[in-house]
């Protein structure tokens, strides 16, 4: 079984992110759950995203310390959201800093070089600057999708399972650069 | 065929299959996805968003009066609104099948509270059944409307909202017709004054134990022997958890959890060393449990409050895994969007220092900083009554200092009754309604004002205005909130009036608009001085003692440059 833990804040893209994930491993012959909340926690909040696969899945919900892969959208989500991740689990994390509103407001300050304070706690962490390559693709809407692609990276399914999801789960006129941007991450060096 | 769904997506596939004829729900998290999947077999279901709880449960009844299968939805919080018609049809029954969906939300993700509904069903009198994931979400719908037929019962489907928001995989079969029975005269059923509620009552306790008989054979209450060390008892979305968590033991499912099947608890309960419930918010089961004299672990390891989850399982029975420490790191509360027409007013409201009561919707956010901008919150409605019960309680001078703050959906929930009253009892107040044209909070429902229906057909717009005016309010005024100058004359001209206002906020919701080109900061004409962070704006944060407006994110509304004293602020920098 693997556990997948998707954050990051409200608005960005998590939600269709976990729903391609977990297609595809349904398409791929997984029994697969997901789990998320709406409402009130959606509105530029921190949002969390559960999926599982395996042979069999019982709950749709990932305790602490029981992620597999935390991907994270954002640095700040990526540290609230850490204690789901298990201790040699991998974190796979967006060089993006999104100014929650404590901050904005000057009432709280961002911590500073988050990457590093990870590094340090997380052997097996990936940090990918997602914005850049949806930007330089021309879109930065795509970026859950790159994110997409990097996490494919460690996980069994086939390309074209990806593919196909995609194809079918994202809108029409943005299949294309979609697809392109799954690549992309697929291939990025981070 | 195998599809991916979520249980709310899951109860309106159960419900197409079963034939359901009516539908009906308020909005409200996390229930609402159910009749807008239901509203995908339009053609074969009639269904409404109806003005409110009390209402749905009252048309679906009427429609269960004609024998046609019908279900009603709403969140834990709906069924209190709709509490009334639920214990008189409890006595009347059904003719049609009855599935009233309740989806409870423990650990409060977008709620005031967490009342366990499976209370009601105690209460009421009815059959419960309680699924664990989407495919039981289906079944269970459909065998709702059976069971309700066969035992003359509605029933109470119970969800959480790990199964209204959870996705699984779901075997969907075929819609199989139940065209309705026709509609009978049946006074002693159905129109219950007491002397045909005496004798209803009756049939209702015998109703009972025959429900208890048929939930002791239930297929679904199933016991999965394993270790017979330890024996679990459990039901919904924690008996995934307990599976998850204890593999090997032996678990009793519990599915239909009302009436409580007694003697295959005992039968469990013989054939292990010890009994563990695993349930969450009340100890509903454990209570029950306990009556028959069977001994217990329940709620002294496992919470009462917040939602259960595999880890709090594992750490309640012992197991001691270290995991990262949650870090001390500074909070991300949701906030009003960026271009919530909503924020004009809050941002007048706390310029004017006014005691504001509030309401349920997206708008309730105006109570966080930097805004704080609401005083109260209680639920559906309570904002117009609590205003005028702190006028009253503390005469004109206070009255010069209090607006009531409700949306337009939730004044057509239940605010109208609330402003009669004030009008009747000769108040003062000034209601604020923050008309975005649309139920936001849920997902952009539609309602009475907006002019069209769940169905998608055009219909009569009700008018807000003209509501006032009709429960006799006569001093109304439609108001643009992104105007922040004429909104806070108007406010501070209506507080001070000695009769009862209603100003009307309008601007639809800013996710149903396209934005206008972003704003931006002339760094050399900006202070620092911080007045438009007093917005609470996400676009807009302080970088080196300047202000900065995020490109992405602004939609244009042009309150903050009204607020920059400085001129700093200007359009067009696409």
């Amino acid at each position: 079984m693997t556990k997948i833990v998707i954050c990051g804040v409200g608005g960005q893209g998590t939600i269709l992110a976990s729903d391609i994930l977990s297609l595809v491993a349904m398409e791929e012959g997984y029994d697969v759950k997901k789990s998320e909340v709406h409402g009130m926690a959606q509105r530029g909040g921190s949002v969390i995203s559960n999926c599982i696969f395996g042979k069999k899945v019982y709950s749709p919900l990932i305790g602490l310390g029981e992620g597999d892969i935390l991907l994270a959208f954002e640095k700040l989500e990526a540290l609230r959201s850490l204690s789901y991740l298990k201790k040699n689990g991998k974190m796979i994390v967006n060089d993006y800093e999104w100014l929650p509103i404590t901050v904005a407001s000057g009432d709280a300050t961002y911590p500073e070089n988050i990457i590093k304070t990870l590094k340090k706690k997380v052997e097996n962490l990936i940090c990918v600057d997602g914005i850049k390559i949806a930007a330089d693709l021309g879109n930065i809407r795509t970026t859950n999708v790159v994110l997409l692609g990097v996490l494919a990276r460690f996980l069994p399914f086939k390309q074209e399972s990806w593919l196909f999801v995609l194809e079918k789960r994202v809108p029409k006129k943005t299949v294309e650069i979609n697809k392109t941007a799954f690549l992309l991450g697929f291939a990025s060096e981070a | 065929m195998r599809e991916f769904m979520s249980g709310n997506e899951a109860v309106a596939r159960g419900a197409y299959e079963a034939g359901c004829r009516v539908a009906c729900a308020y909005p409200g998290t996390p229930s609402s996805e159910i009749l807008e999947n239901i509203a995908k077999y339009k053609d074969k279901i009639y269904c409404e968003w109806s003005t409110n709880e009390k209402v749905a449960l009252e048309v679906a009844s009427g429609a269960v009066f004609a024998g046609a299968r019908s279900l009603v939805a709403m969140k834990h919080v709906g069924l209190n609104v709709a509490a009334d018609p639920l214990f008189s049809m409890g006595y009347i029954g059904v003719t049609g099948g009855f599935v009233i969906v309740s989806a409870d939300d423990p650990g409060m993700h977008s709620s005031q509270n967490e009342q366990d509904n499976r209370n009601y069903a105690r209460a009421a009198k009815i059959a419960m059944l309680e699924p664990s994931d989407s495919e039981e979400a289906r079944l269970l719908t459909k065998l709702g409307f059976d069971i309700s037929e066969e035992f003359d019962t509605p029933v109470l489907l119970r969800l959480t909202t790990r199964i209204s928001h959870s996705y699984g995989i779901v075997n969907i079969d075929e819609r199989k017709e139940h065209p309705p029975r026709g509609y009978k005269k049946d006074v002693k059923k159905r129109l219950i004054l007491p002397a045909h509620a005496r004798p209803r009552h009756i049939i209702v306790e015998e109703r009972l134990k025959k429900l208890k008989d048929y939930s002791n054979s239930f297929p679904l209450n199933r016991i999965e022997w394993g270790n017979r060390d330890v024996g679990i008892i459990t039901s919904g979305v924690s008996y995934q958890y307990v599976k998850e968590v204890f593999p090997k033991a032996s678990v009793l499912k519990l599915t239909l959890t009302w009436p409580f099947p007694d003697k295959i608890i005992k039968e469990f309960a013989k054939g292990v060393k010890k009994v563990i419930i695993v349930e969450e918010n009340d100890p509903f089961l454990e209570t029950e449990i306990k009556a028959i004299g069977i001994d217990v672990i329940g709620k002294e390891k496992l919470p009462v409050t917040g939602e259960l989850d595999p880890y709090i399982l594992k750490r309640a029975f012992g197991s001691s895994e270290e995991v990262y420490p949650t870090q001390d790191i500074p909070s991300r509360p949701p906030v009003l969007c960026a271009g919530c027409p909503h924020r004009g007013v809050f941002y007048v409201i706390s310029k004017l220092k006014l005691t504001a009561t509030g309401d349920i919707g997206c708008y309730t956010l105006g109570a966080l900083p930097p805004l704080n901008a609401m005083d109260t919150c209680v639920c559906m409605g309570a904002s117009v009554g609590n205003a005028f019960g702190l006028e009253r309680a503390l005469g004109d001078e206070i009255s010069d200092k209090i607006v009531a703050v409700i949306g337009d959906s939730t004044f057509f929930h239940s605010g109208i009754t609330g402003l009669i009253d004030i009008v009747y009892n000769k108040g003062t107040s000034t209601i604020i309604i923050l008309d975005n044209s649309t139920t936001a909070m849920t997902g952009l429902q539609e309602h009475p004002g907006t002019g069209k229906t769940l169905m998608g057909e055009e219909t009569k717009k009700i008018a807000l205005e003209n509501i006032a005016k009709a429960c006799g309010v006569e001093n109304v005024y439609v108001i643009d909130p992104y105007n922040l100058k004429e909104t806070e004359e108007i406010i501070k001209r209506e507080v001070k009036r000695r009769e009862p206002s209603v100003i009307i906020a309008r601007r639809p919701c800013v996710l149903m608009v396209k934005s206008e080109p972003p704003l931006m900061v002339i760094s050399e004409k900006c202070t620092g001085c911080k007045l438009c962070i007093g917005l609470g704006c996400p676009a807009i944060s302080i970088k080196d003692n300047k202000a900065v407006i995020d490109k992405f994110l602004c939609t244009g509304c042009g309150m903050c440059a009204e607020v920059c004293l400085k001129e700093a602020i200007e359009g067009n920098c696409s």
